[in-house]
């Protein structure tokens, strides 16, 4: 009996998927939201770890470099070096006599009718492209000097802007700006959307009717020109503008939640909720809510490019971010003015820009349809 | 069909008073006022200001007598452009707005519902793909992106088009703009209609259609384009409230003298009664084109009954 009875009680062997893992085996078949994904991943490790490898921070200003396009070469060409040393000794009103350049470190040569100011170097270290220079000879009564020094070459693969700051570096503040108010602002949007819905949904009845025709009223107001009314009446902070972007963008999230919770409400377990005694907020928050996050989350995948480009709107009309902080749209919108003098401006911001809101719109499809249990 | 849009109308006149409240409401809260300017007017200049415009009285009078006119179709001075009142100002911008969100209107119906019909024909081809690639494109690229490139390439590169400015007129110098403005509608209405399209052909009255021998065109355009469209229309009222009341954005970068403009001019130099009268023109839009587009449903739709 026993050695019949032995295969039978081993558990089967391949274990019960849940719904949730059939969803996510689906959405890891799925190659092109696979790819946004790790697209968007790329995109914030670049923008929110990448300030941490490069030398210049966003605002750092070079004034010897201003609008200069993107290359893998290092500023300062070794064929400029000698005009700008030429012009900085006229700056220095001192006479350049011989100037040469080994590797990484400067010698050069000044002279001049009066006795030359040993502290005239500075003048030398004030140029973007020389540093740390030191007299090593006094010549002459002091009238020639013997310079050297460090030459200082700095990469800028994206170029920089119009005011000489590192694009590079202001693209990756752009994308930590232009992802944390999307994510910030979808969050209000979600918070208010599902709570109005879910609350409209379950009490229903008048309270329902009320409350959905305010929904309705406020779809009629014209909301992208409220935001702008909102931003310039009360300032242009960061912390405002995400809260007036979500607070505006949570009707479409209402309405979905509230058709998710018409539905919920008759289920047994709601039922079963209000037999123990349950009161309303609680059997909201315990069992009316967590139950809808599905399309919640399909919903936010669209609200988040949404936002992004809602900010992009208002950075280019200037009520965005203030400088020196910047978005991608600010960014975008800064490049379209210069878009004949120096393209890079807009390309780059542009391309970052348009991967992001391209993977999240992939990403979401994505989500829809693995969610969806439809097509299973 | 007429007692449901006369009570529809009925119903708009609510709506309306309440995006009035809280506009002026919410403006009037702010800081600020359309006299603040960077060097302060001398106190008797400003008071004189305020009490010719009325905006020394208290908010709640001030919110009586603008309703009041506002019933009678005043919509009250412009603050900023002296000389002007709303109504004029509105009045001047909005032909060209009209005929140029009309034209990219058309362009976007007639773009995206073409391009998205043929790409569900052809699911999963080539020309689907690059459609819904280059759809995806037209939703993510800002149309302040669009807009100059489509200059740089088509108006200085090639010399082919005006850069900007109305003109005299004629087509030539709307083809830029129109397309700048109609892209992003064009693509969401492909992908509409594709989506919808798709679900179509696989109800059971076209498997029908084609049983009975009729030429594909027949069940495309007369069967499966009638229950398709219905998502469509139901996006036409947004786009067109949003394409018709001119954009800010496609104005500004091709000077055109448009009513969008208005808006953003008037929310930053604080111009109350600009911002109420443009306002009140988008939701006037929003609420005759949801109508409209209510109306289209019941044609399109028998099963959707309006009584």
């Amino acid at each position: 009996m026993t050695d019949i009875l032995t295969p039978a009680a081993l558990p089967p062997e391949t274990a019960s998927r849940s719904l949730f893992q059939l969803a996510a085996l689906r959405f890891r078949r799925n190659r092109a939201a696979m790819a946004s994904c790790i697209m968007l991943v790329l995109i914030a490790l670049f923008s929110f770890v990448g300030p941490y490898f490069i030398s210049h921070s966003y605002d750092q200003v070079f004034p010897s470099y201003v609008s200069i396009p993107p290359s893998l070469e290092p500023r300062p060409d070794a064929s400029s070096l000698q005009d700008v040393m030429e012009s900085v000794a006229s700056r220095a009103r001192v006479e350049l006599k011989e100037f040469a350049v080994e590797g990484q470190i400067f010698t050069a040569t000044v002279t001049s009718d009066k006795p030359v100011d040993p502290r005239t170097t500075r003048y030398f270290d004030r140029a973007n492209e020389f540093d740390g220079t030191q007299v090593v000879a006094t010549e002459d009564d002091g009238r020639t000097l013997k310079l050297t020094g460090s030459v200082s070459r700095e990469y800028f693969l994206f170029g920089t802007d119009s005011n000489g700051r590192d694009l590079m570096a202001r693209v990756m503040l752009g994308g930590q700006i232009s992802i944390a108010v999307g994510l910030l602002a979808s969050l209000v949007s979600l918070s208010i959307g599902v709570l109005y819905g879910a609350t409209s949904g379950y009490i229903g009845g008048r309270v329902d009717n009320v409350m959905m025709r305010f929904v309705e009223i406020l779809y009629s107001l014209p909301f992208v020109f409220l935001v702008v009314v909102l931003v310039v009446f009360f300032g242009r902070s960061f912390i405002l503008i995400f809260l007036v972007i979500g607070a505006v963008e949570w009707l479409d999230m209402a309405r979905i939640v509230r058709g998710q919770t018409l539905t919920l409400k008759r289920r047994e377990f709601v039922s079963a909720a209000q037999a123990l005694g349950l009161t309303d907020w609680q059997i909201i928050r315990r069992h009316i809510i967590p139950n809808t996050i599905g399309p919640v989350v399909v919903f936010v995948t669209v609200v988040v490019p949404k936002v992004i480009l809602l900010e992009s709107f208002l950075s280019f009309l200037g009520l965005g971010v203030q400088a020196p902080l910047t978005s991608w749209g600010a960014l975008i919108a800064e490049g379209a003015n210069n878009i004949q003098s120096s393209p890079w401006l807009l390309i780059f911001p542009t391309i970052f820009f348009v991967l992001t809101l391209f993977s999240l719109n992939f990403a979401g499809d994505g989500l829809r349809d693995a969610l969806d249990p439809k097509d299973r | 069909m007429i007692s449901f849009v006369l009570r529809r109308l009925a119903s708009a006149v609510p709506t309306l008073f309440i995006v009035v409240t809280i506009s002026f409401f919410l403006m009037r809260f702010a800081p600020g006022g359309p006299f603040n300017l960077e060097r302060p007017l001398p106190p008797q200049t400003m008071a004189n200001l305020m009490r010719t415009y009325h905006l020394d009285q208290p908010l709640w009078s001030q919110y009586l007598t603008y309703i009041g006119n506002a019933v009678t179709g005043d919509f009250g001075p412009s603050y900023i452009y002296k000389d002007n009142t709303v109504f004029e100002l509105i009045g001047k911008g909005l032909p060209y707005s009209l005929q140029l969100g009309g034209y990219a209107l058309l362009l976007a119906l007639v773009g995206g519902v073409l391009a998205g019909t043929i790409a569900a024909l052809r699911q999963n081809s080539a020309f689907d793909f690059l459609i819904m690639s280059v759809s995806t494109v037209g939703v993510t690229v800002p149309n302040f992106v669009v807009g100059p490139v489509l200059t740089l390439i088509f108006a200085i590169s090639l010399a082919w088009l005006p850069a900007g400015s109305w003109g005299d007129g004629s087509l030539r110098f709307l083809i830029l703009p129109m397309i700048a403005l109609a892209l992003p509608q064009l693509a969401v209405f492909a992908r509409l209609t594709r989506g919808s399209m798709i679900e179509a052909m696989h109800t059971d009255h076209i498997r029908t259609a084609r049983a009975y021998g009729l030429p594909s065109r027949v069940v495309v355009v007369t069967h499966a384009m009638r229950a398709a469209m219905l998502p469509v229309v139901s996006y036409l009222a947004p786009a067109a409230a949003a394409l018709l009341t001119g954009s800010a954005v496609i104005e500004t970068i091709f000077t055109i003298p448009g009513v969008g403009r208005y808006f953003v001019l008037g929310a930053i130099n604080r111009d109350y009664t600009l911002v109420m009268g443009t306002v009140v023109l988008i939701a006037i839009f929003v609420i005759v084109f949801n109508l409209l587009v209510d109306i289209l449903y019941g044609l399109l739709d028998p099963r959707v009954r309006h009584d």
